[in-house]
């Protein structure tokens, strides 16, 4: 059996029973991305030397007995806005292009700690703002089904690493679907976990109150054994919850019975493109024939979400990257007359069209005279948006929807119109709003060849309920 | 929302924009809150603002002392330092 194409448990299983060597198996990784890569472009950087070194620690470990952690040989890919000691996180920003930070993100420590192989850095929209990945101030992601299409974004370049097999697993992070968005474009699974699920520690922040780091895989049981690893209480980040982490992968296979899967007709008005339609409609018809009712649902202010998401994320944004300032770390401007234009010219030159976006943005929504009528306004939507959600879990255990409004786009289609890319957003973004776990799970393929998706939501904290119904589709798809 | 307005919210975020951002961004800008306004549908007046997702407060941690950045890592990134402090241009002139 070939490694790469290999699902994490038939990985693990061919580690464990020694038919193959964490070497063997994170060389076989590498040579996929040098065949690959030159095409996708989904890592910044990766080191195949340190990935070997890493991957011959874990062999030796085994070898001497030593108890191994859950990740024992598998390579992941991390996104490049989550910080690794000693080496460059650049946020595909010329602001961060030689920042290498002090210390490890959270989930950094946890992916060592379980004995993963840390495969290479994954490219994003700059700041982790785009639904393209062509955002990044260093290179175009590709979308590895069709070259000619963007990968999705801002965690394009992961999903594109293990919709290449180029890893079997990435960790990227999601602020209005940024996981969910490229996972559908790219055929894999991705999920955002419940806000204060996992460690915020570390990852480079760009809207405090939506971002949530998660995982991708090829399959919902690499999803799971990801998750498993990374959630959990850490002190160093004040959101995150100190609530105990089931242990996904064993109940994983166990199909939910009496289940109730909500479906909203707002999820499926004007601009659904009708092969996305269909093949949602499809995979319900899958989950009814498991036994599963599907009922009809209302989230009547799902239609204020794009715009709510669009005044609360540039205000934290530009709040957040007040930081880059040309003293602490990061770009500073060369030629300038004083201070306040020393500010001015190394942010001008260091940050790229969509994050100036929305830094002025945020800026003039938080400016006196406008704060009440735009900012607490959205705050205020906010809530109903999340009262609508918990309003539709009282009658159902999960919701089901499209994950974009249309298969994969061409690369440069959008570019020129932000309002139309964020309103590639409209499906995903509530989810974060409302800080519930959302999963995006392949479930069909367009006309043209390019993966569809499809998301299931779940109320706070119920992730191992997601998954379960998550693996219920894949296992019938089988 | 008009060129003088740009240009002041530009101020304001401390972003120095060519002249064919500032053009660019007054359009884009206009039009993206020109959609934001469809808030305004919306009867508020009774609703509390939502600012996180998992509402908690006062999270503390033991008052226990650990160790913080050392000097050298934390001046490692710096754009410019003399090795004790963060260097900025003058701020102040003889006057």
């Amino acid at each position: 059996m070939s490694i790469v194409g290999s699902t994490t448990e038939e990985l693990l299983g061919q580690l464990a029973s020694g038919d193959v060597s964490c070497v063997e198996l994170t060389s076989a990784y590498l040579d996929q991305i040098a065949a690959r890569d030159p095409e996708v472009q989904a890592f910044l950087r990766y080191d195949r030397d340190d990935a070997l070194r890493q991957a011959e620690r874990i062999d030796a470990k085994r070898q001497s007995g030593q108890p191994l952690g859950k990740l024992a040989g598998l390579p992941v890919a991390v996104k490049d806005n989550m910080c690794t000691k000693g080496q460059p996180t650049t946020c595909a920003s010329r602001m961060l292009e030689d920042f290498v930070p002090p210390y490890d993100a959270h989930v950094v420590t946890r992916l060592k700690e379980a004995d993963a192989v840390l495969m290479g850095r994954a490219n994003l929209d700059e700041f982790a703002m785009g639904s393209s990945t062509e955002n990044s101030a260093f290179q175009v992601t590709r979308n590895p089904h069709n070259a000619e299409f963007a990968p999705g974004g801002s965690s394009g370049g992961s999903a594109a690493a293990v919709g290449a097999g180029m890893t079997p697993l990435a960790l990227g992070s999601d602020t209005g679907g940024s996981i969910r968005q490229p996972a559908s474009f790219c055929g894999v699974v991705g999920m955002k976990p419940t806000y204060g699920r996992v460690s915020r520690y570390g990852l480079v922040a760009f809207a405090s109150s939506l971002d949530q780091i998660g995982p991708l895989a090829g399959d919902v049981t690499g999803t799971a054994r990801l998750l498993e690893v990374i959630a959990g209480h850490d002190a160093r980040d004040s959101t995150c919850v100190d609530l105990p982490v089931p242990e996904y992968t064993q109940s994983l296979n166990e199909p939910l019975s009496g289940l109730t899967i909500g479906i909203a007709a707002e999820h499926f008005a004007e601009g659904l493109d009708p092969e996305v339609e269909s093949t949602v409609r499809s995979a319900l018809d899958v989950y009814t024939s498991l036994g599963a009712t599907v009922k009809e649902i209302s989230l009547p202010h799902s239609r204020y979400a794009v715009a709510t998401y669009y005044v609360v994320a540039p205000c934290e944004a530009s709040s957040n990257l007040a930081r880059y300032d040309g003293v602490h770390y990061g770009f500073r401007a060369e030629s300038f007359e004083n201070m306040i234009d020393m500010y001015a010219t190394t942010r001008g030159e260091g940050f790229g069209d969509e994050v100036k976006r929305r830094i002025m943005v945020g800026t003039y929504a938080l400016s006196a005279g406008y704060y009440d009528a735009y900012y607490l306004k959205a705050l205020k939507v906010r809530r109903l948006i999340r009262e609508d959600f918990d309003r539709a879990f009282a009658d159902v255990d999960v919701i089901a929807s499209p994950v974009t409004p249309t298969p994969a786009f061409k690369i440069g289609s959008l570019v020129d119109d932000p309002l139309a890319m964020y309103l590639q957003d409209l499906y995903t973004l509530s989810a974060n709003l409302a800080g519930i776990p959302g999963i995006s799970i392949p479930a069909g393929t367009s006309s043209g060849g390019l993966p569809i998706g499809l998301q299931l939501l779940a109320p706070a904290f119920e992730e191992e309920r997601l998954l379960r119904a998550a693996r219920m589709f894949e296992q019938e798809s089988e | 929302m008009d060129r003088q307005q740009v240009e002041k919210t530009a101020l304001l975020a401390r972003l120095k924009l060519s002249e064919s951002e500032v053009v660019k961004f007054t359009d884009q800008l206009t039009g993206l809150l020109d959609y934001v306004a469809i808030l305004n549908e919306i009867d508020t007046d009774d609703v509390e603002p939502m600012a996180h997702a998992v509402e908690v407060s006062n999270v503390l941690r033991d008052d226990e002392p650990v160790a913080s950045l050392a000097r050298d890592d934390a001046l490692s990134n710096a754009p410019k330092t003399d090795g004790v402090y963060f260097l900025v241009p003058p701020i102040l002139t003889e006057g």
